[in-house]
């Protein structure tokens, strides 16, 4: 939004989430404060359970805390309405899937265009725009493919391509390696890490991967719904 | 895009699409033949009454309500000029096909030729003859049999006249008018009803002498004694010569119905007083015009002060509008049926798809779609299967119709003696444009329960499905 380049991207305080199961409350965040610097390579590690999807959720705006604020790109979200907010994911936030999560019925060109159509961007630029994409992820051949018809490899590139199209300000990543084998997985870390540098975007992942975290920036540990640790300790405010 | 996802999801699940468009092309078919079949009845009922009795009667006032138990006192005067006064309109005149009057009356009918002595009461119509034809040839909806000519009564002849089955069996005239399957009544029965109806010397006396009169083209011909009480309460006697029988829809009227000249007719109910009519019968080109006709008609004769009223065909014809709510009834009854089949199937079918596609819903509204982007998606989806269908079931019904229209059906119209060709009547525009529509919407409709459901879904839930 308007906030400067020394700004927090993301900024959370006394975040708290809690899920009804029944008459059982279940606290998934426990009032987790953190600030997540623009531009960086940012992972939310910590084991299964611990919440790093939730916040992730949280700061994606596809979900809205217990208690406690989120303010990301500037933006005190939790002011904002349900069509505000998808607008605002429209334009500020990308999402990639650790099950890909690509439409089945759109081919790798359309599934990759799609966002460019939800922010009104003109049919020429759409289409220079969807190419460059593809051209950067390395599938102009497959263009055409059907996900059905691409690897696991080739569907998260389409993944990263259809997050990174519109230029956001963050990208979020849910375990996205974690539906890859290892070789295919370091192609696709290394592939995030050229284009976060190529298009200067903020990369914030889960992940309980000991390859990807080896990549980060900073990392968020989170356990049990707290945060125990930031590295770099600046993390945390 | 919402278009290519739409599509793209309907071929994707071809199988299930294709069974919710099926039901969907066969309820469409359903109301289109039942429809097409329907405008067919209708526009052949109404060729059928048209042809007979017009579009209008204009009556004087008070006939239609009284006047069929004292006819002479409801004559329209100086007919004649009433006619011309209609015809010569500049506002009628380009929708009028036929104007002529009528003269409706009733009296006693006697065969007392050779040992005959029965009698009978009787409805009379007198008619002009060649306007007679000139209606029978009435086919604005192109759906009759070819017209063929009536010459058994003729504008120069006057003594000849029709008579309905039911009425020559009575007055044992089956053998005398070739009618095929028509029994002779027993003796006995003939004579106690001649008894009861007429008293036989009398009337024979009356007719004596009348026969004479007859032109010679009508010799050879049977004939009966039609007995009346003229407009100033005098019994009038005139012979009438049958050129044949005609059998009618309704057995009380085939019991009673006699047709004739309208001179003859006039002759019979006011002797030698002054010659009217009961009614001045009006048969347009197009039946759309029976409103603006109407109106004119009602104009005219409140500014020329004429104590006259108009009655359409349904007016005319009781059975006319009972027909048109039975069958409205039931095309009401089977859209309701197969609105509800379509109903349940989309619901079905676009509840499965909202089931499927709930990870997808997720991403995409993760990605910025709003609730309503999904509602709208998922609405497409269900009309779209409405347009595949009721398109499909357009085309069905077409390729049936034109089956059913060359294969020669016949059937008896409920009221009618003869059967007429059975067959679909293609020409509905707004029947196939509401069967179509009508579908889309109920489709979409029911699209409308799944896709709320889907566009209610959290973000976050609908992602972890799986």
């Amino acid at each position: 939004m308007n906030a400067s380049a020394e700004e927090p991207v993301v900024r959370l305080r006394g975040l708290s989430k809690t899920y009804a199961t029944g008459a059982v409350a279940v606290a998934a965040l426990k009032g987790i404060s953190l600030d997540i610097p623009r531009h960086r390579f940012s992972m939310v590690v910590g084991p299964s359970g611990s919440g790093k999807t939730t916040l992730l959720n949280l700061i994606g705006c596809i979900d809205v805390p217990t208690s406690g604020t989120v303010e990301v790109c500037g933006e005190a979200v939790g002011r904002l309405g349900d069509n505000a907010l998808s607008d605002f994911r429209a334009r500020n936030i990308g999402f990639i899937f650790q099950g890909f999560s690509l439409i089945p019925v759109l081919s790798a060109y359309e599934n990759v265009e799609y966002p460019l159509l939800l922010v009104g961007t003109p049919a020429k630029e759409r289409h220079e725009r969807t190419l460059a994409m593809l051209n950067a992820v390395g599938l102009d051949e497959q263009e055409k493919q059907r996900p059905n018809e691409l690897s696991g490899g080739q569907k998260q590139r389409v993944a990263i391509a259809r997050a990174l199209v519109k230029h956001p300000e963050i990208v979020l990543a849910d375990e996205p390696t974690a539906n890859l084998d290892t070789r295919t997985g370091a192609q696709i870390i290394e592939l995030m890490h050229r284009v976060q540098a190529e298009f200067a975007t903020t990369f914030i992942f889960s992940t309980h991967d000991p390859q990807l975290i080896s990549h980060a920036d900073e990392t968020f540990t989170i356990r049990d719904g707290e945060l125990i640790g930031a590295r770099p300790p600046g993390g945390a405010p | 895009m919402l278009f290519k996802v739409g599509l793209r999801n309907i071929l994707r699940n071809r199988r299930r699409s294709a069974v919710t468009g099926l039901a969907i092309a066969v309820g469409a078919l359903a109301l289109l033949v039942f429809g097409t079949f329907q405008s067919f009845i209708f526009a052949g009922f109404q060729t059928q009454v048209v042809r007979g009795r017009g579009h209008f009667t204009v009556f004087r006032d008070g006939y239609f309500l009284y006047g069929a138990g004292n006819p002479a006192a409801y004559g329209i005067d100086d007919y004649k000029s009433v006619l011309a006064l209609i015809a010569d309109d500049p506002t009628l005149k380009p929708m009028l096909n036929v104007v002529t009057p009528t003269l409706s009356l009733f009296g006693i009918a006697g065969n007392f030729q050779g040992e005959n002595d029965a009698a009978k009461t009787f409805l009379g119509i007198g008619v002009v003859p060649s306007a007679r034809e000139r209606m029978r040839q009435w086919d604005q909806f192109r759906i009759a049999s070819p017209y063929l000519p009536d010459l058994r009564l003729a504008d120069d002849d006057e003594t000849r006249g029709l008579i309905g089955v039911g009425l020559a069996r009575i007055l044992n005239l089956c053998g005398p008018l070739k009618i095929a399957n028509c029994p002779t009544p027993p003796t006995s029965t003939t004579r106690k009803l001649a008894a009861a109806d007429a008293p036989q010397e009398d009337f024979s006396a009356l007719v004596a002498g009348d026969l004479d009169r007859s032109p010679d083209a009508v010799r050879g011909m049977p004939h009966i004694d039609l007995l009346a009480a003229t407009a100033g309460g005098a019994p009038n006697v005139v012979s009438l010569y049958l050129a044949g029988a005609d059998p009618q829809g309704v057995k009380e009227f085939d019991d009673n119905y006699i047709g004739m000249h309208l001179a003859l007719a006039q002759q019979l109910l006011y002797g030698r007083g002054e010659h009217k009519v009961t009614g001045i019968v009006l048969q347009l080109h197009r039946s759309e015009d029976m409103p603006a006709a109407r109106a004119r008609l009602a104009a005219l004769f409140k500014e020329k002060g004429l104590p006259l009223e108009t009655r359409d065909f349904a007016e005319l014809t009781p059975n006319y509008n009972q027909t048109l709510t039975f069958f409205r009834s039931i095309f009401l009854f089977i859209t309701v049926i197969i609105g509800v089949i379509v109903l349940f199937t989309v619901v079905n079918t676009m509840t499965m798809a909202v089931m499927e596609r709930t990870n997808e819903i997720g991403t995409t509204r993760a990605m910025g779609v709003r609730r309503s982007g999904i509602r709208r998606q998922f609405l497409l989806e269900g009309s779209m299967l409405g347009v595949i269908g009721a398109s499909l079931g357009v085309v069905l019904a077409v390729i049936v119709a034109a089956i059913v229209n060359r294969s020669g059906l016949t059937w008896t119209p409920p009221g009618n003696a003869n059967s007429v060709p059975l067959g679909l009547y293609l020409e509905s525009p707004a029947l196939f444009i509401g069967t179509w529509l009508g579908l889309v919407l109920v489709a979409t409709i029911a699209a409308l329960i799944p896709a709320n459901r889907a566009a209610k879904l959290p973000v976050v839930d609908a992602l972890r499905h799986v």
